[in-house]
């Protein structure tokens, strides 16, 4: 059944992203899910620039500005004053990076999602501190270049979904702009679920990840089709439903998506081979919970 | 209605009579009986707020601008490593113009671990924007806070409301609990002039080159300067319906006085003890400035009372390392283009809640008696050296 995309732009056009950017396109799409009856906290990222500088903002809704490691809390107390001034119908988005949710802000959103707050949270995952310059984050991939990790970064990347699903939160979900009707779906889902919820979005950035303006959607889609980035929803934190690429899926080698980006060109045969080891085994443990679903 | 109550206590008091609607708030020694029974008000139906239990005072600071900004009456409390934690969202609240009222309960900062009083905590947090008033009663804490809301609410800076640890926090006395029909008359519901509203939706608190930010940090001194005028009216509003009334400044039997003693905090009523005793003696020599509002420090009205007098004693619990007393600080730079001005005294005492008794105040007054000018910059009493 194919989910509607909705025609109404809640976000203007004249922005400041970079040409290519994931996370423009990934707030456009979440708006149009969401809708103007939607509050957004918008952490220091990509997006506290995107916006725009007082006195414009590029969204239509009304959108606080917070501190870095502030989105699940400045969230909670944005929700709390929607409640006790019987303003329920209105939904709180949280906005963050991927530094904002994996590092400095882990400890908010923990905080937020044990409390189980009602609210979405939306990381916009590019994999590094892009906003001040690609500094490597939790987020960011093994072997990835990054300006703070030149001889390429040594550690793997967090799993936020597993950290989020041992909170036993109503609903998470990897999300990817190639595929825009299921982001939808998943944004309309989660609006109509009380209690937190977490949207792990992959955002490829051509300056951070060295490649062109042209090819987010097409990189935005090999990830999920490599199995670097499947998409799948956690419900409850136990049940996995897998929604691409399926389950009877062979998921492709990673060579194709990994040679398309600058900040891997580095790698030699044997490094690349030992990232497409952990890829598989990833896969195959998120198979096996989908299983069990 | 009398109720016998702690510090603490008459903090949640006025939280709750001040109808505070979100709550943020995370536990502290000695703080802590505060969020407590503002927690109980709130399960009981007492206060009809939300109550957070957020996992950090970083978190307390960042949930109660985001619902003042959503438009509800935010009130949280704090102390020592907690207020310091939440430091960069103190900034926040300020530059966001955001009417929030928190308890600071003094408390001496780590390392060591203390949880005693001095004022370094609060003082640190003099620069960011925020409306200070320094109570020595439990009365007071109480009747601050309700005044503290009048005040934030129109002029757009958060207030905090300060006691000193154990001494106030944790000391059991009487208070006359107003009538919460009279506290609605002194205080209306919350209407922001600036929110968060999908009928009018905005950006707060975005990116300001230096083209306009200028501008915005003009408009937090301006308002400062608006707070003196509006704490004094916030005062009498609250003496005509609620029939009591603080000052900013309370000078207290200046009239005969050449020296003046200038305290905050409970070391106030240690030294009305003393005054009161001297003046029963017949020495009417020694008066007491008490200073209730210490941002915006108000320099007209201290130096009105100070200038009369030949000597000043000023009483500081902290300490403002490689300058001295903060006060005393704060005084001297008030009389700065004043062509005379009294000999000052810094004495610095009861610093990690060492106790600061009535021999203490005597000694102060008999040392500024017997000099003509002070022997050292800082003149530490009670100091084991």
């Amino acid at each position: 059944m194919r989910t509607e995309i909705p025609f109404e732009e809640n976000l203007n056009s004249g922005h400041l992203a970079c040409p290519g950017c994931g996370g423009s396109l990934s707030m456009r799409l979440a708006l149009k899910a969401l809708g103007r009856k939607t509050y957004l906290v918008l952490t220091a990222c990509c997006w506290s620039i995107i916006d725009g500088p007082f006195p414009y903002s590029a969204v239509k809704i009304p959108l606080m500005h917070t501190a870095f490691e502030t989105a699940g809390s400045a969230s909670s107390g944005v929700r709390a004053a929607l409640d006790i001034l019987g303003k329920k119908d209105i939904t709180v988005m949280a906005w963050a990076g991927d530094g904002g949710t994996f590092d400095i802000g882990i400890q908010a959103l923990s905080g937020a999602a044990e409390r189980n707050e009602d609210f979405i949270y939306s990381c916009y995952d590019n994999e590094a501190y892009m906003n001040t310059g690609i500094q490597r984050s939790s987020g960011t991939p093994w072997g990835a270049w990054t300006s703070t990790t030149p001889e390429s970064k040594g550690e793997q990347k967090k799993k936020m979904m597993e950290i989020m699903a041992a909170h036993r939160i109503p609903y998470a979900a990897t999300l990817s702009p190639a595929y825009p009707e299921d982001f939808i779906r998943k944004y309309k889902k989660a609006k109509s679920i009380k209690g937190t919820k977490f949207m792990h979005i992959l955002s490829p950035c051509p300056p951070g990840w060295k490649t062109s303006s042209e090819q987010s959607i097409k990189l935005s889609r090999m990830a999920v089709e490599s199995g670097v980035f499947p998409l799948y929803e956690i419900e409850n934190g136990t049940k996995y439903i897998l929604n691409n690429p399926t389950a009877d899926f062979k998921i492709k080698p990673i060579n194709e998506y990994v040679s398309m980006q600058g900040r891997f060109r580095h790698l030699n045969k044997e490094q690349i081979k030992f990232m497409q080891e952990n890829v598989t085994a990833e896969w195959q443990r998120l198979l096996r919970k989908t299983k069990y679903a | 209605m009398k109720e016998v109550t702690t510090g603490n206590h008459a903090v949640s008091y006025g939280a709750m009579l001040s109808r505070a609607q979100v709550i943020a708030a995370y536990p502290i020694t000695p703080q802590t009986q505060i969020v407590e029974l503002l927690s109980n008000f709130c399960a009981t139906g007492k206060l009809k707020a939300k109550f957070l239990k957020v996992e950090s005072e970083h978190s307390v600071m960042a949930a109660s601008i985001g619902a003042s900004l959503a438009g509800a009456r935010a009130f949280t409390a704090t102390s020592g490593q907690g207020l310091a934690l939440m430091h960069e969202m103190i900034h926040w609240a300020a530059n966001g113009r955001l009417p929030i009222v928190m308890a600071d309960v003094n408390r001496s900062m780590a390392p060591g671990w203390s949880i005693w009083t001095d004022q370094n905590d609060s003082l640190s947090q003099r620069d960011t924007g925020w409306i200070q008033l320094y109570c020595e009663s439990s009365q007071e804490v109480t009747d601050s806070i309700i005044q503290g809301f009048k005040i934030a609410e129109k002029v757009y800076l958060p207030v905090m409301v300060i006691l000193d640890a154990f001494v106030l926090s944790h000391t059991s006395e009487v208070i006359d609990l107003p009538d919460i029909k009279l506290v609605d008359k002194y205080l209306p519901p919350f209407k922001a002039r600036d929110m968060m509203d999908l009928k009018n939706p905005r950006a707060f608190g975005g990116l300001v080159t230096p083209d306009f930010n200028f501008e915005l940090k003009y408009k937090i001194q301006e308002a400062m300067n608006q707070t003196i005028p509006v704490a004094k009216w916030a005062d009498r509003e609250f003496k005509r319906i609620l029939g009591r009334s603080y000052g900013i400044i309370e000078a207290y039997k200046c009239e005969k006085a050449d020296t003046i003693l200038v305290t905050s905090g409970t070391i106030t009523s240690t030294s009305r003890y003393v005054i009161n005793q001297l003046h029963a003696q017949g020495k009417k020599n020694v008066g007491i400035l008490k200073i209730r509002m210490f941002r915006p420090f108000p320099a007209k009205d201290v130096v009105a009372v100070l200038s009369k007098a030949k000597k000043v004693a000023v009483i500081d619990r902290n300490i403002g390392y490689g300058v001295g007393g903060i006060f005393c600080q704060e005084i001297k730079a008030a009389f700065g283009n004043e062509k005379k001005h009294p000999e000052f005294f810094n004495f610095i005492t009861g610093i990690g809640g060492r106790d600061v008794t009535p021999k203490d105040i005597q000694g102060i007054i008999d040392y500024t008696e017997t000099h003509k000018k002070p022997k050292e910059e800082i003149v530490w009493v009670g100091l084991r050296r």
